[in-house]
């Protein structure tokens, strides 16, 4: 016979400071699991979505990011000839070469710096990329010296106001628009015309090429074809999505090793406060226990009603912290990233995975806490239990 | 003594609740040091930056290089006793996925490098045949030890930003002079680097990364850095000359919202440690309301309760805190020997320390708080009538 529900529910209100400094403890620690699991998932998602199944990037073998990759202008004419490359309307390859570096601003608020990525493009890029949507201003023309600027970094740089002046390279740059990416990498750069970029920092070669496939099955013979050619042999093709999916690998990585290496290690804590809880239950019950036993309740739904006890305090617990760290999901975090060196603005994503791992570890704490104390429950003598009193 | 003695009873009472919640305050507060020398240890490189030096980078950033010929101009600007310089090599070694295969690789002034960094203590005879030697490099005594290299190994590198594939015989193994010197950089010759940079590509021909001045005097830092920049204001490269400090706290505020985050996390670990604590003694103070109304009846004061509960808690915090703080350090050490080259130094500060004890005993003292004031406010008779 199983312990009616209302008696486990009771017993969890009888003791209310208790229960809530539980609770307290579990939803503490499934706050910062969840957090964590997000923000590593933020950093994942908002580089994935940069990249297009659609397209490739061409850069220098053995080079990790497009901020050390270099290929020279006979290479890059080569790559436009290939017939894996779409044609657009106007008849030219669907493919833009572009400059790739980084340049100090000073975030506001603070004389930090921050270091913010500087895209030189080619005039396809924009098609490429069509998830690049103007925001405010204009697109820059190409053949002047004119910039548009990504919303985080309007957001988080200073000096960055429409019709402003930036310097760097060799020249003054006009800021003439701010452009959205759509939650994606971009949102974090500045963009600008490739051949006035290369000119200003004095780099005659380009830092890559990204080019739009036929169809994603032209992908590998790309590749192919650039191993057999020895004037491209040093370069390396990667899927676009590929290539920032790599990028997202060793920021996600390190928030999410350290991330959880700490909330296991804060687990244990939660654990042992649910344990305490639940030893207490015990002790205090004893009697109750005795009297449950006596009128012919089995051990097993003795151990059932402390077990089912405690994971309702740690589902609770879980609950209470998935819902504080869905506030999260309205905080925008921008730090450098680890991968590319420069500055990334990235959110805390909350997916349903994320939910159901946090609950699922929340259990956890709750059945691990409590088994111990339910046993101790379901062992008491119905005799020694009813004389304790 | 009686109270003291009355207290010890007290927590032994229910031995296993107070060995958990030891247990639990322990783990508590030997992740919170583990999280602070983390934070302190991302700024180490600020902390152990010399006071008499300053680096000169590009003012765009410090992706582009400055001209060589810098040199000979920056070494004639008074107070600048010695000019020295390095470039960023990068570089792969062996599998890049894994951690450990990430240290710093730089192409320095074999003359200069180790008298301008006088923390990085190599063998007279080493450094003499590393500044004979064109194709030679050091390496650190940690990552030495980490990645087995010993002198005569030969160390292939896959370059990036420096296309091309590099062999580096290692004949030195550099050592800190404390704890907080960086070992896990590897050294090589700027020449040997521009020699074959000039071959593949001429264009990059000169290039140093940045330049490391010292001064004679540390109060002119300030004019010196002036100096300096104005007078490659409209030159193709602009400098931004900045103390070591400086320049070091650059990197570090890169990553500020990281920092702040384990920073806040740290601070939600003294939160669980509290509601651990808290909890216990909540309960046991319920137990013993009886007790204390049974002390207050046979004319003992209010202190006198006041001190037993707060003397539990403070017991309870103070064994949890010295038993976390005692395995902050075999943990910090397990995990600088797992990530050797993650953080560069990896020790647990003196203020870790000392921030850790306090938040043991402040717990402790909070945790108390509660049950004390019921305790003080309930009436003898009301005491008397509870039950348990």
């Amino acid at each position: 016979m199983k312990i009616p529900f209302a008696y486990i529910w009771r017993s969890l209100w009888a003791r209310r400071l208790t229960t809530a400094l539980t609770l307290g403890g579990i939803a503490l620690v499934a706050f910062v699991f969840a957090a964590v699991l997000m923000l590593s998932r933020g950093v994942e998602e908002t580089l994935i979505a940069t990249g297009s199944n659609d397209n490739a990037i061409v850069l220098r073998k053995s080079a990790n990011s497009e901020l050390v990759s270099q290929i020279d202008r006979d290479g890059a004419n080569i790559l436009k000839t290939f017939p894996e490359i779409a044609t657009l309307p106007n008849g030219k390859p669907f493919a833009s070469t572009e400059v790739y570096v980084i340049i100090n601003l000073s975030k506001k608020g603070s004389n930090d710096m921050g270091n913010v990525s500087v895209r030189g493009i080619s005039p396809e890029a924009l098609q490429l990329r069509p998830q690049v949507q103007l925001l405010d201003g204009r697109w820059f023309t190409f053949g002047t010296q004119e910039i548009i600027i990504g919303k985080n970094i309007a957001q988080q740089f200073q000096k960055c106001e429409l019709g402003q002046d930036i310097r760097f390279g060799d020249a003054s740059w006009k800021i003439v628009g701010y452009f959205d990416g759509q939650g994606t990498a971009f949102d974090s750069e500045i963009w600008g015309d490739v051949e006035q970029m290369g000119a200003a920092f004095g780099r005659p070669v380009f830092s890559s090429a990204t080019f739009r496939l036929t169809s994603p099955e032209a992908f590998e013979a790309a590749k192919l074809r650039i191993q057999q050619d020895p004037r491209l042999a040093y370069m390396e093709l990667k899927r676009e999505r590929d290539y920032y999916e790599e990028q997202s690998k060793l920021m996600s990585g390190f928030i999410r090793i350290l991330g959880l290496v700490v909330t296991v290690i804060f687990s244990i804590g939660a654990m042992i406060g649910a344990m305490i809880t639940m030893y207490a239950a015990v002790a205090n019950r004893t009697v109750e226990i005795g009297t449950m036993r006596a009128l012919g309740f089995k051990r097993r739904s003795v151990l059932g009603a402390f077990l089912i006890e405690s994971i309702l305090l740690s589902l609770a617990g879980g609950a209470i912290g998935i819902a504080l760290a869905s506030l999260m999901s309205f905080i925008r975090i921008s730090t450098t990233n680890f991968g590319t060196f420069s500055e990334l603005a990235f959110g805390f994503t909350l997916a349903p995975s994320v939910i159901i791992s946090t609950l699922l570890f929340a259990l956890l704490m709750g059945i691990v806490g409590g088994f111990l104390p339910a046993v101790r429950a379901s062992r008491l003598n119905i005799l020694n239990a009813l004389r304790s009193a | 003594m009686f109270i003291l003695k009355l207290v010890l009873k007290n927590a032994l009472r229910h031995k296993l609740r107070t060995f958990l919640t030891i247990l639990g305050i322990s783990i508590a507060v030997m992740s919170f040091g583990f999280l602070r020398t983390i934070v302190t240890a991302w700024s180490a490189g600020v902390e152990s930056s010399a006071a008499n030096r300053m680096i000169v980078r590009h003012a765009v950033s410090f992706i582009f290089p400055l001209p060589y010929a810098y040199r000979e101009q920056l070494s004639r600007i008074p107070g600048i006793t010695m000019v020295s310089y390095a470039n960023w090599f990068g570089g792969v070694y062996k599998d890049p996925a894994d951690f450990k295969n990430f240290f710093p690789r730089l192409a320095v002034d074999p003359e200069t490098y180790f008298e301008i960094y006088p923390e990085f203590t190599l063998p007279p005879d080493q450094l003499a045949t590393f500044k004979q030697e064109r194709g030679s490099c050091v390496v650190g005594a940690k990552i030495a030890q980490e990645l087995g290299f010993k002198i005569g190994d030969a160390i292939p590198i896959d370059g990036d930003i420096y296309p091309g594939r590099w062999d580096f015989v290692v004949r030195g193994i550099y050592k800190g002079k404390d704890a907080s010197t960086d070992e896990t950089q590897m050294l090589f010759h700027w020449n040997y680097l521009n020699e074959r940079i000039k071959e593949l590509q001429p264009s990059r021909e000169g290039n140093v990364g940045w330049y490391i001045l010292r001064v004679q005097n540390p109060g002119d830092m300030p004019v010196i850095a002036r100096t300096v920049d104005q007078s490659y204001l409209n030159s193709r490269a602009g400098t931004k000359t900045e103390t070591e400090k400086e320049f070091q706290q650059s990197f570090v505020s890169m990553s500020s919202a990281i920092i702040r985050s384990l920073e806040v996390v740290s601070f939600i670990i003294i939160g669980i440690i509290l509601l651990v604590l808290a909890n216990t003694i909540v309960m046991a103070a319920r137990e013993r309301t009886t007790e204390y109304a049974v002390l207050k009846t046979i004319g003992f004061s209010s202190w006198h309760i006041v001190g037993l509960i707060s003397g539990e808690s403070l017991l309870i915090a103070g064994i949890g805190g010295l038993v976390g703080l005692a395995t902050t350090f075999p943990v910090a050490a397990g995990f600088a020997t797992m990530f050797p080259t993650f953080f560069p130094v990896f020790n647990v500060e003196t203020v870790t320390i000392i921030m850790a004890a306090l938040v043991a005993t402040v717990a402790g003292v909070i945790a108390a708080l509660f049950p004390t004031i019921r305790a003080l406010r309930m009436s003898i008779a009301d005491g008397l009538r509870a039950i348990g």
